[in-house]
């Protein structure tokens, strides 16, 4: 669905890290794990960004500066608009999800997670999240977590918040006994909570897209069952589906 | 206002002359329920070769200024899967003209390809993509030699009745010559262009955005040399040519036809907007009122 947004608020959440949240006057029908695809004035394709929130009359992304379009992105102020392809990718699978789910976030994959941990929530499980930073300066979406009632653990690589080293390394400060996880980061770091966790769980994938819906075939990865489309056919996936 | 925006294919008809091109809509049915399919006056379906193939490594895109590459390496599940499922379900929900795109790494495999898609009742037209390198030659694409491009042509032609379209690669010193190959060796019409060959460097990571290195540039920036092309092609054959490259707009629609393509495929503008030619078809009408033309047909070749 092609929607056309008002930006409410555009301002920086954390160091190259922006929040934007849009308005579109109703609320959108979008769920944990699936993204948008956004249009900017000047560049040839769409940006997708993953949905960190669902208000009711429209989305909170946050997104990373990384080059000249999220550079324009961030440039954009409150009453402009923004042209949004939504409803893309499969989401999380949360009928599966058991009891209690840990949910793992890495940099900005925090950001689904927070949308997923809110779903989940209100669904009646149990839920504790780990996030993984470079360092403070990057940490992202901690108060909005504890607006749920639930308490991150945080690690940081330098160590200047939380525990030292990779979001694994923060699993210890959490109690066992989860039936299933989710995750969302950088590749290596996903790889490594796959690994670790003995458990069934889902992971967030991502790759340079063209289309975002699933004609073009510009994201296909190969996976246990054979060539699949990030964008159409993920971005999310089973752990045992994936060749790392 | 009511305008005829029929054109006609080598005894094919289309509702309009706005076609998606190989390689930007899939095999239609990705897109059922982003709009009406009916719309279309035709779907040019992705590139198909004999066997399935996975494509090439990720990432396969990479942006540009108005326009991207691509190098997606023709994955696809196979002739027999596209002619066996991917056309019957889209007959299901179009009644357009459905074109098969054809590719081959062998005059052999080019031929067993198209003798397939013969025999597929949903398919009108049978588009021969030449760009792809031939194995048996050093790896040069068939569409870079007038020779390679004709042989292709010629033995497509043996095992089909249904109207053959050879799509042209622009990277050649000189189309015409090789359109006239194909025309020369029986080819029913040409598309044309197929992408240029580009590339762009990540300058943080000193290597190519493209896994492969290389890819496929399209997209606004390259109409007006796709539409030079056209024009050159379409005053030196007989056979009718489809005009594809770098095509966005109504306006773009009609400059083909001016320069004398007899229908128009849109193709990367449908990655950044699934919705391209449909907005293309509702614009057609107004355009034509404003240009006094009655019908599209009498814009073909106006140029």
């Amino acid at each position: 669905m092609k929607t056309l947004f008002t930006i409410k608020d555009n301002r920086e959440a954390a160091r190259q890290t922006w929040r934007i949240e849009l308005d579109c006057g109703f609320r959108p029908g979008m769920h944990a794990g699936q993204f948008v695809d956004v249009a900017l004035d000047g560049f040839f394709l769409r940006r997708p960004i993953s949905v960190c929130d669902i208000t009711d009359s429209g989305l909170v992304l946050y997104y990373k500066v990384v080059g000249a379009g999220t550079a324009a992105m961030s440039s954009m102020k409150a009453g402009e608009k923004l042209e949004l392809l939504t409803d893309l990718g499969n989401g999380f699978d949360t009928a599966v999800c058991g009891k209690s789910a840990l949910l793992v976030g890495g940099g900005l994959g925090a950001a689904p997670m927070h949308l997923l941990c809110r779903e989940l929530l209100a669904a009646g499980r149990k839920v504790r999240v780990a996030l993984g930073f470079n360092s403070a300066d990057e940490v992202v979406l901690l108060d909005s977590f504890r607006a749920m009632g639930v308490e991150p653990a945080v690690a940081t690589l330098d160590g200047s918040m939380g525990t030292r080293g990779f979001v694994t390394d923060a699993f210890g400060s959490l109690p066992g006994g989860f039936d299933r996880f989710y995750c969302c980061g950088p590749l290596p770091m996903m790889k490594a909570v796959c690994e670790a966790l003995d458990i069934p769980g889902q992971a967030s994938l991502e790759e340079r897209m063209g289309c975002g819906a699933g004609f073009c075939y510009g994201c296909s990865k190969l996976m246990k069952g054979g060539a699949r489309r990030i964008c159409k056919d993920g971005p999310v996936f089973d752990k045992e589906e994936i060749i790392w | 206002m009511v305008k005829d925006l029929s054109v006609r294919l080598c005894g094919v008809e289309l509702r309009n002359p706005v076609i998606p091109a190989s390689g930007t809509f899939g095999f239609g049915t990705e897109l059922e329920g982003a709009f009406d399919l009916n719309l279309l006056g035709g779907i040019s379906l992705k590139g198909t070769t004999e066997k399935a193939r996975y494509g090439n490594p990720t990432p396969r895109i990479a942006e540009c200024p108005s326009g991207m590459i691509n190098s997606v390496g023709l994955q696809n599940p196979g002739i027999d899967v596209l002619v066996e499922e991917k056309v019957p379900a889209l007959r299901k929900i179009y009644s357009g003209a459905v074109i098969a795109n054809i590719s081959g790494f062998s005059v052999g495999e080019y031929a067993r390809c198209c003798a397939k898609a013969d025999a597929c009742g949903g398919i009108d037209i049978i588009e021969v993509n030449i760009s792809c390198p031939n194995v048996h030659d050093g790896g040069m694409a068939f569409g870079t030699s007038a020779k390679a491009a004709a042989e292709v042509t010629a033995a497509v032609k043996e095992v089909t009745r249904k109207p053959v379209f050879v799509k042209l690669s622009p990277n050649v010193t000189d189309i015409v010559e090789i359109a006239k190959a194909c025309e020369g060796a029986g080819a029913d019409g040409l598309t044309l262009v197929n992408t240029f060959l580009g590339m762009r460097i990540d300058i943080q990571r000193r290597r190519p955005v493209i896994a492969a290195g290389m890819g496929g540039f399209s997209g606004r920036a390259v109409f007006p040399i796709a539409l030079r092309m056209v024009w050159q092609v379409a005053h030196a054959c007989r056979i009718p040519v489809m005009g594809c490259g770098g095509v966005a707009s109504a306006e773009d629609v009609v400059e083909m036809m001016m320069a004398g393509a007899a229908a128009v495929q849109v193709g990367a503008e449908n990655i950044r907007n699934p919705w391209a030619c449909p907005e293309i078809v509702e614009a057609l009408p107004g355009l034509l009122d404003r240009l006094g033309a009655a019908s599209a047909r009498e814009l073909i070749g106006a140029v």
